[in-house]
């Protein structure tokens, strides 16, 4: 039989969880996202990390998560105050659910 | 004060209907669907029921006057209609708690569904639900992680998991099997399955299945540095069987294994629960058997009894139906048991097929799989219907795609990713299926040919186990 000209090869890739196997997340959709956080009463919280050690399970908190916060602008100044701080590093946002004792949310926003 | 022995025949409803009777905390509650032989009034078809699962036998004795039934005795305290059904009706009754070894779903299940379900004043008996109370439940150890500890191990967040069963299930050689389950990992997949019928067949042995698939989830593991598993069946022949493979598993240093709990029994799956809860690994159970208790609407046991006797013997994830897929499962009644297994309490909710308030405490929760026919045009509503706590696997949909199990695995997790990001934005996921499957595949090969290979596939087949309404 003939090679498929049809068929794709599929590359595997270095992942980062939730939302890593869609293109980067504009300022925007990143925007959205923490309003469904902060709508649903997670605490937000940045962790940050070199790419070598992203498949750690702590990495690096950056100051504490910002109990009791609800405004966007205050989150995203954080993120990006982090991301300066820290340009080589991945920086994510995680939103703590007391109730579940869980994250309700976890994703990457800078991908370094 | 003393009675005396009265030898013969009583009617059961002398002593086991007690319509006055109010439930204790402590009770054990049960609600039965009972369809009695013609001419046997309702009262006592129930009375029989409370009877028979409980102290009371065809014929007094005398020995029953040296101990207080009073105080062991199963009641009949209620009877309903069956909305929509004149041959059966619905009856309640209250166990007292001593009846039943402390921790133990079989000693339970043998007086509840025990000789009674051959009755012969009965036609049918179903049991629809059972209230286990809290004094019983905190003796149970239950999940041996729970959905929270699961989600820690794993670093998956905010969202469901992702998974397939292996394809083809039986024949494949351990080396070429571990080939698949690679494929499916480094594609983009958290969690691959042995089916429940590969066990340990002399085309594949247990000890090189293990390994080669050890080898591909360490592997799939380093390259995409995202943590992965694969749900090791150690469902054997024997316990000594069982066990041995579980360790062979921890000495693999693999984060799953999984057991049918039905087949296997409960013995055995309580039993292999408490041991993953000792040594760190995760309990994957497979329902094989289910459908042949649960599916006949008037005879056997609902799958919602089945899930709550699962979480309290121990599992971290059970299947549940797909609502949507190629197998049975009413939306309404699966959403009720996926409470059932999940939250840490669950109302009375007929419109749900719940029969009571069941208070779980600190019982860990147990993820609902959704698992059989389902492909990537159904991820909008696997979504929308199971949420985040919850194991989606796509085996046809995921090692059917035309490149193969990678690129399959990559179009479910885009489309997965996709969904959960529109639903955190508020857009309504059903609705609007089509716009952002298609959104998602403009950046996703994968997706797209997923998409249009799947494109006509439907289930569509009356459920035959519905919820009974009028």
């Amino acid at each position: 039989m003939n090679a498929d000209s049809q068929i794709g090869d599929y590359r595997t890739q270095q992942t980062l969880e939730t939302f890593s196997f869609l293109p980067a997340l504009t300022q925007e959709e990143v925007y959205e996202q923490i309003n469904y956080m902060l709508a649903q009463g997670l605490t937000p919280a940045i962790e940050h990390e070199v790419p070598a050690q992203a498949a750690d399970h702590y990495w690096p908190m950056w100051k504490l998560p910002f109990f009791g916060e609800t405004e966007l602008n205050n989150v995203v100044n954080e993120l990006e105050a982090c991301h300066r701080a820290y340009p080589g590093h991945h920086v994510r946002l995680i939103g703590y659910d007391s109730y579940t004792q869980s994250q309700g949310v976890c994703f990457v926003v800078y991908r370094a | 004060m003393a009675k005396k022995f009265d030898a013969g025949v009583k009617e059961y409803r002398d002593l086991y209907w007690a319509p006055d009777y109010v439930p204790l905390d402590t009770d054990l509650l049960a609600c039965f669907k009972v369809t009695q032989q013609e001419g046997v009034p309702r009262e006592e078809a129930a009375a029989a029921v409370a009877a028979e699962s409980s102290t009371g036998t065809w014929s007094t004795v005398w020995s029953e006057l040296l101990t207080d039934m009073e105080f062991y005795k199963g009641r009949a305290y209620r009877i309903e209609d069956v909305p929509g059904d004149k041959e059966s009706f619905y009856t309640f009754i209250a166990y007292p708690l001593d009846l039943f070894e402390e921790g133990s779903i079989v000693n339970v299940l043998t007086s509840l569904v025990g000789n009674v379900f051959g009755f012969k004043a009965l036609r049918y008996l179903r049991l629809e639900d059972i209230r286990f109370p809290i004094a019983f439940v905190k003796t149970c150890m239950g999940p041996p992680s729970g959905i929270q500890v699961e989600r820690d191990k794993l670093n998956k967040y905010g969202r469901p998991l992702l998974g397939c069963t292996i394809k083809p299930k039986l024949g494949l050689s351990a080396k070429n099997y571990g080939r698949a389950v690679y494929e499916c990992l480094r594609g983009g997949l958290d969690l691959t399955k042995d089916d429940e019928n590969v066990n340990s067949q002399p085309f594949m042995r247990w000890q090189n299945r293990f390994e080669f698939v050890a080898e591909a989830v360490n592997k799939a593991q380093a390259e995409t540095g995202e943590t992965k598993g694969h749900y090791l069946n150690v469902t054997a022949n024997t316990p000594e069987d069982m066990y041995e493979r579980a360790e062979f598993a921890k000495e693999l240093g693999q984060p799953v294994i999984m057991h049918d709990f039905l087949t296997g029994g409960f013995t055995a799956n309580t039993g292999l629960a408490k041991w993953c809860r000792k040594n760190g690994i995760l309990l994957h159970i497979h329902r094989a058997m289910h459908a042949v208790i649960d599916r006949n609407p008037k005879h056997g046991i609902h799958f919602r009894v089945l899930a709550k006797c699962l979480r309290l013997s121990g599992g971290d994830h059970l299947h549940t139906g797909t609502v949507v897929g190629k197998l049975e499962g009413d939306r309404a009644s699966t959403l009720g048991f996926v409470d059932l297994l999940r939250e840490s309490f669950i109302p009375e909710d007929r419109s749900r097929g719940i029969f009571f308030d069941q208070d779980w405490g600190s019982m860990p929760g147990v993820f609902a799989v959704a698992s059989g026919g389902i492909h990537v045009w159904h991820m909008p509503a696997l979504v929308s219907i199971f949420g985040d706590d919850s194991i989606l696997q796509f085996g046809g949909g995921t090692q059917g795609h035309p490149w193969g199990n990678a690129a399959g695995a990559a179009a479910n997790r885009v489309a997965l990713e996709a969904c959960v990001k529109a639903r955190n934005e508020g857009r309504e996921l059903e609705r609007e299926a089509r716009e952002i499957m298609e959104g998602a595949a403009s950046h996703s090969p994968e997706l797209a040919i997923a998409m249009e290979t799947w494109k006509e596939i439907k289930f569509e087949f009356d459920t035959v186990d519905k919820l009974d309404v009028a």
